[in-house]
C-alpha cells in the first residue's frame, strides 16, 4: 500500500517536535535535580560555617585551648570552660559504647553466620522496634527503671566488691549516673551497630568459610580466624559509628545523667554532657554576654567531632558495600 | 561413624554459640522491658481524657485536661516536615541513581548525607534557632517543620537511594532502549516499581521525625493551645513527656508516662503499618 508521502512527512516532523521537547523536558528537569542533589553537601557548609560565624565572638576573645581545657564554668562570671562537659559526653559515650560492643557483636555474628531464616525473621522486628522507639521514651525507662537499678542494686554491690577502686566507688548515690546514661545508650545504639556488622558479614563470599570449613575448622574458628580479621576494620568502622550516635544523643542521656557540672571520677558521679548543656540553656540566657556564643561553641564542637567520626566511619565502610 | 570426644575445640564453639544466643535473649529482653515499663506506668493515667483534651488551667499542677495540642501539634509537626522532605529526597535519591549511579559525584552526595544523618538532632535545633534569631523569626510552627525536615531528610533520601538501587537493572533498560528519557524511566519505570521500599522509607523518617524532641526544643516552642497556624508556637509529644516529668507533682508526672506510652503506639503503629503497607504495594509492582 502505498503512502501519502506529504502526510508522512507531516507525522515525522510531530513526531520530531514531540521527541525534542520530551528531550527538553528531561534536560532542564536534569538540571533541577542537580541543584537539589548538591543541596545536602551545601548544608553542612552552611551549618558549620552558621555555627562557627556565631561562636566567633567567644573563640576570637579566648584562646581555643582555654575554652576546651578550662575546668570552671561560670557564664555570669565570664568563664566558659568546657572541659567538664567534654569528658561528661566522653565517659558516657564510652561506657555506653563499651556496655554494648560484646553482645552486639555476638547479636549480628549469630544472626550472619548461624541463625537460620525464622530466627532472622523473629530477630528483625525485634531491632526494628528498639530503633523505632523516641529518644524520650527511652529517657522516660532511664528514669523509671536504670536508675533506681543503679542507685538500689548496682550501686550498693559495686561499691562492697570493687568499692576500693575508685572508677567503681559510689560518692553519689542518687543513680543519676554515667552508669545510668551509658545503659539507656548502649540500647539506643544496639539496632544499629547490629545492622552494620550484619550487613559488613554479609559482605565476605562464602568462598572464604567453606575453604575453611572443609579443611576441619569448627564455625568459630572459622569466624575467629578467617571472617574476623576480614572484617575488623568494618567492625571499627561500626562502632565508631555508633559512638558518634551516642556522643550526640540529647534528651534521653539528659533525663537519667544528673547534669551536674563536674568531672566525674567513678561510673557512678553525675556528668553533664556537651548536648544536654545545650538543650537546658540554650533559649534563656539571652541576659548575658557570650553565653549564646559559648553554647553553640558547644555545638559546633558536637558537630566537629561527630563530622570526623562519621567521615572516617563511612570511608572505611564504603571499601565494604561495593 | 563414630561421635568424635569432646575436646576443647568443641567446647569453646559452644560456649560461643551460647554467649551469642544469650546475647540475643539479652536484646530482646531489654526491648521487653522497655515496653512493660512504658506500659505498666503509662497505662493507668492513659484516660480519655488525656487524648481528647488541651490543658486547662493548672494542668501542670494536677488539674484537668489532656495533651491532645501535644498530640496534634506532633502530627502537623511529623507530617509537614516529612512532606517538604519528600520534595527533595524524592529528586535527590533519583538523580543520584538514574543520571549518576556510581560517578564521583554521587559518592560524595552519598558520603554527604551520611554525614547528615548522623549530625545530632540538637546540633539541628540549635542551629536552627540561631537562624532564626538573625531573620527575626519567632519559634512556630512553620520553623519547627523546617528543622524536622533537615533531620528527616538524610533518613528518608538513604533509605530510597538504597531501594532503587536494589531494583533490577533490566526493566529500566528495557524503557530506555524503547526511546524513553531518562526521566520517563523515573517516573514511569522507577518510581512504580520502587513505591513499596519508597513508602517504608517516608515512614521511616515520619516515625524519626514524631519521636524527635531535640531539634523542636527550640524551633518549635512549646504552647498549651492546639495549633492553628503555621506562624504560631505548638506543642509537641516529645517535649510534652519531657516537661511533665519536670513537674514535682506525681500526677502530672503519671500523666507523663501515659503520653510516653501514647508517642510508644503512634511510633509502633507507623513501623508495624508501614511494613504492611509495603507488603499490600508490593502486588501492583511487575515481577
Amino acid at each position: 500500500m502505498a503512502q501519502n508521502p506529504i502526510q508522512s512527512a507531516a507525522t515525522t516532523r510531530n513526531q520530531h517536535v514531540v521527541a525534542v521537547s520530551r528531550q527538553r523536558t528531561d534536560t532542564w528537569v536534569r538540571h533541577v535535580f542537580f541543584v537539589i542533589t548538591i543541596l545536602p553537601i551545601g548544608l553542612i557548609a552552611v551549618v558549620l560555617i552558621g555555627l562557627l560565624y556565631r561562636s566567633w565572638p567567644i573563640l576570637s576573645r579566648y584562646p581555643f585551648t582555654d575554652l576546651l581545657f578550662g575546668i570552671d564554668w561560670k557564664p555570669s562570671e565570664g568563664r566558659f570552660g568546657f572541659y567538664s562537659f567534654i569528658v561528661g559526653t566522653v565517659w558516657v559515650t564510652v561506657v555506653g559504647v563499651g556496655l554494648a560492643i560484646p553482645p552486639c557483636i555476638l547479636v549480628a555474628i549469630y544472626l550472619a553466620e548461624y541463625a537460620g531464616a525464622r530466627t532472622r525473621l523473629l530477630a528483625k522486628p525485634i531491632l526494628d522496634v528498639l530503633a523505632a522507639i523516641p529518644p524520650v521514651v527511652y529517657g522516660v525507662w532511664g528514669l523509671l527503671a536504670v536508675v533506681p537499678l543503679v542507685e538500689t542494686m548496682i550501686g550498693p554491690w559495686s561499691q562492697r566488691l570493687l568499692g576500693f577502686w575508685g572508677l567503681f566507688a559510689v560518692q553519689q548515690p542518687t543513680g543519676f549516673s554515667v552508669l545510668a546514661g551509658g545503659i539507656v545508650l548502649a540500647i539506643m545504639i544496639t539496632p544499629l551497630i547490629i545492622a552494620v556488622v550484619f550487613e559488613i558479614f554479609n559482605t565476605v563470599p562464602v568462598d572464604l568459610r567453606n575453604a575453611s570449613l572443609a579443611v576441619g575448622a569448627t564455625r568459630w574458628e572459622t569466624i575467629r580466624r578467617v571472617l574476623l580479621p576480614q572484617v575488623m576494620p568494618g567492625i571499627i568502622a561500626a562502632i565508631v559509628l555508633g559512638a558518634s550516635r551516642a556522643f550526640g544523643e540529647t534528651i534521653a542521656v539528659l533525663m537519667v545523667v544528673g547534669n551536674i557540672a563536674q568531672v566525674p571520677h567513678s561510673l557512678f558521679d553525675a556528668a553533664y554532657p556537651l548536648p544536654a548543656l545545650i538543650a537546658n540553656n540554650y533559649g534563656d540566657m539571652m541576659s548575658i554576654p557570650l553565653y549564646d556564643a559559648a553554647l553553640l561553641c558547644a555545638a559546633l564542637i558536637l558537630l566537629v567531632i561527630i563530622l570526623l567520626f562519621n567521615i572516617m566511619a563511612t570511608i572505611v565502610l564504603k571499601r565494604f558495600v561495593k | 561413624m563414630r561421635r568424635q570426644p569432646w575436646n576443647r575445640r568443641h567446647l569453646i564453639e559452644r560456649i560461643m554459640q551460647i554467649a551469642m544466643i544469650g546475647s540475643l535473649v539479652i536484646v530482646a529482653l531489654c526491648l521487653g522491658a522497655i515496653l512493660w515499663t512504658i506500659i505498666v506506668r503509662g497505662l493507668p493515667s492513659l484516660t480519655w481524657q488525656m487524648i481528647s483534651q488541651a490543658p486547662k488551667g493548672g494542668f501542670y499542677m494536677g488539674k484537668a485536661g489532656g495533651v491532645l495540642n501535644a498530640i496534634l501539634g506532633s502530627l502537623y509537626l511529623a507530617t509537614g516536615a516529612t512532606a517538604l522532605a519528600i520534595v527533595f529526597a524524592l529528586p535527590i535519591a533519583l538523580y543520584l541513581q538514574t543520571y549518576l549511579a556510581t560517578s564521583g559525584w554521587a559518592q560524595l552526595v552519598r558520603l554527604a548525607l551520611d554525614v547528615l544523618w548522623g549530625i545530632p538532632s540538637i546540633v539541628y535545633g540549635a542551629f536552627g534557632f540561631t537562624l532564626m534569631i538573625v531573620l527575626g523569626v519567632r519559634a512556630s510552627l512553620l520553623a519547627g517543620i523546617i528543622v524536622l525536615a533537615l533531620v528527616e531528610l538524610p533518613i528518608m533520601t538513604r533509605a530510597m537511594d538504597e531501594v532503587i538501587r536494589r531494583l533490577p537493572r533490566d526493566l529500566a533498560q528495557a524503557a530506555l532502549a524503547l526511546g524513553s528519557t531518562k526521566l520517563e524511566v523515573a517516573l514511569r519505570v522507577i518510581i512504580p516499581q520502587t513505591l513499596p521500599g519508597i513508602v517504608t522509607a517516608v515512614l521511616l523518617a515520619f516515625g524519626r521525625g514524631i519521636g524527635d524532641a531535640a531539634a523542636v526544643l527550640f524551633t518549635a516552642g512549646y504552647t498549651d493551645r492546639i495549633p492553628t497556624s503555621l506562624m504560631r508556637p505548638t506543642a509537641s509529644l516529645p517535649l510534652a513527656v519531657f516537661f511533665q516529668l519536670g513537674t514535682p507533682y506525681p500526677e502530672v508526672r503519671e500523666r507523663g508516662y501515659a503520653s510516653a506510652l501514647i508517642l510508644t503506639i503512634i511510633v509502633l503503629v507507623v513501623s508495624f503499618g508501614s511494613r504492611w503497607l509495603a507488603a499490600r504495594l508490593q502486588r501492583y509492582t511487575v515481577k
